[in-house]
């Protein structure tokens, strides 16, 4: 396992060190110690890597991921996993606002709680939360599904395209065009599938599903009032 | 952007390092806020006596004769001590509309930045760094304070467009955010005949507070109304005397993080400013939720509370 320490090396250097990584590198577990909130830790990676970060960070963590486990031991400022393309993210604790923003693959995996937009625009990328997440989430989430263990504030899914939610608790309420939708089988399978991905323990007929009522998708004068 | 801190201690213990801890976040929100720094500090309270923090641009020339002259105008003792371009003129409790009318009207270049029993503050425009060392913040007491770092947006780099903002009595307003309705607002107000001195938003903001409590609401209710009144963006964090309360607007994209353990509540408009605060690793850390007003006292019956 490779080590560095980013309050003595510093972030450039750490960053640096972490894209010259291929796909065939050798040191594939890396361990960041004191990130203490720290923006733009692992940003851009692109290598089947292991990164765990021992605390919690600020902006942007794990922004435009590629194929690589950046896995937080704490929790994750603004922005984490945005852009996100593949691989995973793992927080132990609470993400902050707009996590896995625009992501468009992946697996983000928060243990506790998520913030205000959460998945906001998200194009294919899974988001998977044990806790709640705040308002605003999904806005305008294109494609990939967020599943939530706990409950979901104001306004989920406004605007949104094809992205699919799962919710087990509370909606407090729905955003415009989002509705409720029925569970068929295949949303069943998927819920098991991406539980187990996610480590989580849940039934997934306990969930309710939420998406598009694909009644903005164009521009009507009589729906002037929704937007 | 702007940058906010603000530490409540619950630990007596920790009083005489609070400028310490202050200084220390505030230096590590410089980021947020390259422009201009200040800090409101609550502390020193001795009875029957009020703090009149005062500012001059050439302070050589103002405060040479300040102390006597105050001194002659009103009653009661008074008693000065300068530092850099601010000065705290401690008079009697009644005299304060009196030494404020003395001021303006034969010390037109001094400006009031506080009144208040235990609150001063301090703010100036540069690097949180040389502001802190200016006013050698970090030798600074007490039970509770508030920092800024402003990146300006919304009106000129000045010292009096520098956060915090006295709002009342031992009261203060700092903000993360541009307000959009603040010049109709400064216009409605100064109809009332509210005084608002500077085009900033962030002014008009606490000058709204200051009008609200003077029509009779708790700051509880004046931060409820803001949320309707008010058009923006806004993390605010507003000082009492026994305390600091926190309300975010309905979007909350202004950013905001809060740890509380046994010894301190903290707030950080990024965890950052957080990390070298004791037993921060075993820390509750959270973000205030949107819409919601939040308060913390040292009083079991606060000057504020949430409305």
């Amino acid at each position: 396992m490779q080590s560095f320490d980013l309050e003595t090396e510093g972030l450039r250097a750490l960053n640096k060190t972490l894209h010259a990584q291929a796909e065939t590198t050798n040191q594939t577990v890396w361990e960041i110690t004191n990130p203490k909130g720290s923006h733009a830790i692992a940003v851009g990676l692109d290598a089947p890597i292991e990164v765990n970060v021992k605390g919690s960070t600020g902006y942007y963590c794990a922004g435009m991921n590629k194929q690589a486990t950046v896995h937080i031991h704490g929790s994750a400022g603004p922005g984490t996993g945005e852009n996100m393309m593949s691989g995973k993210i793992i927080i132990e604790g609470d993400a902050s606002q707009y996590l896995g923003a625009t992501a468009h693959g992946g697996l983000i995996v928060v243990k506790g709680n998520a913030s205000s937009r959460c998945g906001i625009s998200m194009k294919g990328v899974n988001i998977v939360v044990q806790g709640n997440i705040g308002h605003m989430s999904a806005f305008m989430g294109q494609s990939g599904n967020l599943v939530v263990l706990g409950d979901a504030g104001d306004a989920l899914g406004d605007s949104c395209y094809e992205a699919r939610f799962f919710v087990r608790g509370a909606v407090k309420s729905l955003g415009a065009d989002c509705e409720k939708k029925e569970m068929r089988p295949e949303h069943i399978e998927f819920l098991k599938d991406i539980l187990a991905e996610a480590g989580m323990e849940a039934k997934p007929e306990e969930f309710t599903r939420y998406g598009s009522a694909r009644n903005l998708y164009n521009f009507d004068v009589d729906n002037a009032g929704a937007y | 952007m702007c940058g906010i801190v603000g530490l409540f201690l619950k630990d007596p213990t920790l009083e005489p390092r609070l400028g310490d801890m202050l200084t220390d976040m505030l230096i590590t929100m410089t980021d947020r806020g390259p422009d201009s720094a200040g800090i409101a500090i609550y502390g020193g309270e001795t009875k029957s006596s009020t703090k009149l923090t005062v500012q001059s641009d050439t302070p050589g020339v103002d405060f040479d004769t300040l102390e006597n002259d105050v001194r002659k105008a009103v009653k009661g003792k008074v008693s000065m001590s300068i530092t850099d371009t601010h000065a705290v003129l401690t008079i009697q409790s009644d005299q304060v509309a009196a030494t404020r009318a003395y001021l303006k009207s034969n010390h037109p270049n001094v400006r009031v930045m506080s009144h208040g029993d235990s609150l001063q503050i301090y703010k100036e425009v540069g690097l949180p760094k040389d502001v802190a060392a200016r006013f050698d913040l970090r030798s600074m007491s007490g039970t509770h304070g508030i920092g800024h770092t402003r990146m300006a947006t919304e009106s000129a780099v000045t010292t009096m467009g520098a956060h915090p903002f006295n709002t009342g009595p031992d009261q203060c307003l700092v903000h993360n955010g541009s307000l959009s309705n603040h010049n109709s607002l400064r216009r409605k107000l100064r109809r009332n005949g509210v005084h608002i001195e500077t085009e900033n938003d962030t002014e008009v903001g606490a000058a709204y507070l200051t009008w609200r409590m003077q029509n009779g609401a708790t700051l509880g209710e004046a931060l409820q109304s803001s949320l309707t009144d008010l058009d923006g963006f806004f993390t605010f964090v507003v000082g009492t005397k026994d305390g600091f309360g926190v309300v975010r607007d309905p979007i909350a994209c202004k950013p905001a993080v809060m740890a509380e353990t046994d010894q301190y509540v903290a707030f950080g408009s990024e965890y950052r400013a957080l990390v070298n605060l004791p037993g921060i690793e075993t820390a509750r850390v959270w973000e205030p939720e949107p819409a919601t007003v939040y308060f913390w006292s040292h009083d079991t019956a606060p000057t504020a509370k949430a409305a």
